[in-house]
C-alpha cells in the first residue's frame, strides 16, 4: 500500500511529469446530499490523480457538476468537471466555467453531451448552442482573459480544458482527425470512451501517432469493469457509441449469477484490458469509469498495479524536502518496474 | 476553403443595404426551396455545405458543425434518430470526392443564431459570411 504524503500535486503537473496517470469517474449525486459525493470520492481518491464528475450523464438529471466538483476540491481532490453543450447556451457555459474556477475547479472536460431522448426528460428543448470543439475553444479563450464577445476578464480563470474522443464509433477514419481538431482548438488532455475492443483502440492510436498527437497531448484510455452479463448486454445494445465484443458478454454469462463470481470476472476482464493497453504506444495513462461501482477501483488498482503519478511526485518532493526520505525512496522502488515500462513505450 | 468574394463586390453590397435587403427578399424563396429540396437545408444563413462534403450539418439533431458526436451507432446511424444515417458519416464519405477535401478539417466557429432564416448567398456577397469571432 502506498502512503501518499500530503503534498498537493495538480492533475496538470501529474500529466506534465510524463509518469502514467490514472483518473476515475464517479457517479454524480442523485439528490442534495454532499456526503454521498464525498463517500464515493473517498473510495477512489488514493488510487487516482483526479476524479471526474459527470454532467447529467445520459440526459438524466443529477446534482450540478460544478457543485459536485467544488465539494471534491474542498476535500483536497483535484476534480475534472464535465461540461456539456446539451443544457446551456454560450452565456451559461461561460458563467458556469467562471463560477467553477472561482470554487477551485480548473480541469474541465468539454463534451457535446448525450442527447436527452435517452434520458428522463426526453421532451426538453435541446440547446447545443456550441459543440464540444467550440466549447474547448471557449475555455481556451476564457483562459486567455477574454469572453467570447471579446470583452476582457479580470482576472482570467485558470482553466485546464480537456476533451474526449470515441474510437469505437463510425466514421472510424475521421476520429483521429477530429481529435487533431480538438487539440488545435486548445484541448490539453484527452480521455477516451470505454475500451473493450483493444484491436480497434490500437488501430486508432496508430493513426494518432502518425499525426504526432501523442506527443502534443496526453491521452488517457477509458476502461471500465462490467458488473454482470445484463450490464454488458445493456451497454452493447442500448448505449450508442459503445462497442462490447461478444467475447466479453459470453465470459460474463459463463461467470453465472452469483454476485462474487460475476464481479470477480468483470474485474478480471478489466485488468486484462489494462494489461493489453500497456502494450499500446503513446498512451499517457488510464481513465477508469466504474459505472456506479466505485468499490471496484481499489481492487482493479491493486490487481493491475496501478499507481497515481502524484504519489510518486509527492513522495519525491517530500524526499527532497527531508534529507533522508525513506518513504519516497520506497515508493520509487515499489513502482520502478511499472514506470520504466511505460517510459520505454513512450520513447 | 472558405468562400471569399472580391472586395469591390462586398463593398458595393455594404454601401447599399436597402438594395441588398430587396435582393434578399427576391433570392430567399429560391435559395430556400432549392437547398431544402437537395440538401435538407435548415436556413442557418451561414452555409458551410461545401466544407462538409455537401452534407448539411444542421440536419444533425445536435447541430454539430465540427464533426460527429460519440454516439454514432456501429452501423453508422444516428443515436437520436435511428432511421437516419449520421450526417457526419455521410459528410466524411462524400468529402473524399471533393477536390477541396481538406476543408472538413477547418474549425467551424460558433453559429450566429441572429442570421437564422437569412440568405446565406446574400451574406456571402455582402461579406457577412464566416466573420464571426469564435
Amino acid at each position: 500500500m502506498i502512503r501518499i504524503p500530503s503534498v498537493p500535486v495538480r492533475f496538470e503537473d501529474a500529466l506534465r511529469s510524463g509518469l502514467p496517470v490514472v483518473t476515475c469517474e464517479i457517479a454524480s449525486g442523485d439528490g442534495a446530499d454532499p456526503d454521498e459525493i464525498v463517500r464515493r470520492a473517498r473510495l477512489v481518491r488514493d488510487h487516482v490523480d483526479a476524479v471526474n464528475v459527470p454532467d447529467n450523464t445520459a440526459g438524466v438529471v443529477h446534482m450540478a457538476a460544478w457543485s459536485a466538483a467544488a465539494i471534491l476540491a474542498r476535500e483536497g481532490i483535484d476534480p475534472i468537471m464535465h461540461v456539456t453543450c446539451r443544457d446551456r447556451n454560450r452565456l451559461a457555459l461561460q458563467s458556469d466555467l467562471l463560477g467553477a474556477a472561482a470554487l477551485g475547479v480548473r480541469n474541465v472536460l468539454c463534451l457535446t453531451g448525450d442527447h436527452m431522448v435517452h434520458g428522463d426528460h426526453p421532451n426538453a428543448k435541446p440547446v447545443f448552442d456550441l459543440d464540444s470543439l467550440q466549447l474547448v475553444e471557449l475555455a481556451t479563450v476564457l483562459r486567455h482573459g477574454r469572453y467570447l464577445s471579446g470583452r476582457e476578464i479580470k482576472p482570467a480563470p485558470d482553466l485546464f480544458p480537456g476533451a474526449t474522443e470515441n474510437p469505437f464509433a463510425p466514421p472510424y477514419d475521421f476520429r483521429p482527425l477530429r481529435l487533431q481538431k480538438k487539440v488545435e482548438a486548445g484541448a490539453r488532455f484527452i480521455q477516451t470512451q470505454i475500451t473493450f475492443n483493444v484491436e480497434r483502440f490500437a488501430a486508432f492510436m496508430a493513426r494518432v501517432r502518425d499525426l504526432g498527437l501523442d506527443r502534443t497531448v496526453p491521452i488517457l484510455a477509458g476502461v471500465a469493469p462490467v458488473r454482470s452479463a445484463r450490464a454488458a448486454r445493456y451497454m452493447r445494445e442500448r448505449v450508442p457509441g459503445m462497442e462490447v465484443p461478444d467475447t466479453v458478454v459470453r465470459r460474463m454469462e459463463q461467470a453465472g449469477g452469483e454476485r462474487a463470481r460475476r464481479e470477480d470476472e468483470g474485474i478480471r476482464i478489466c485488468v486484462e484490458i489494462i494489461e493489453r493497453l500497456r502494450e499500446v504506444k503513446g498512451l499517457a495513462g488510464l481513465h477508469l469509469m466504474p459505472i456506479h461501482w466505485e468499490e471496484a477501483v481499489a481492487e482493479i488498482a491493486s490487481r493491475a498495479r496501478l499507481a497515481p503519478a502524484r504519489a510518486i511526485l509527492a513522495a519525491s518532493a517530500a524526499a527532497t524536502l527531508r534529507e533522508d526520505g525513506p518513504a519516497g525512496a520506497r515508493v520509487e522502488d515499489r513502482d520502478g518496474v511499472l514506470l520504466n515500462r511505460q517510459r520505454e513505450q513512450r520513447a | 476553403m472558405s468562400i471569399s468574394v472580391p472586395v469591390p463586390v462586398r463593398g458595393f453590397f455594404q454601401r447599399h443595404p436597402r438594395l441588398t435587403r430587396a435582393l434578399e427578399i427576391v433570392v430567399l424563396p429560391f435559395e430556400a426551396a432549392s437547398k431544402k429540396a437537395i440538401f435538407g437545408c435548415k436556413m442557418c444563413g451561414q452555409c458551410i455545405l461545401h466544407e462538409t462534403g455537401m452534407t448539411c450539418p444542421m440536419g444533425c439533431p445536435k447541430t454539430l458543425r465540427n464533426g460527429p458526436c460519440g454516439g454514432v451507432r456501429m452501423d453508422g446511424r444516428c443515436e437520436v434518430l435511428p432511421d437516419m444515417m449520421c450526417v457526419w458519416v455521410k459528410a466524411e464519405r462524400r468529402s473524399r470526392w471533393l477536390p477541396w477535401r481538406g476543408a472538413i478539417l477547418r474549425i467551424q466557429p460558433a453559429l450566429d443564431w441572429s442570421r437564422k432564416g437569412s440568405s446565406a448567398w446574400i451574406n456571402v456577397l455582402a461579406g457577412r459570411h464566416g466573420k464571426e469571432a469564435s
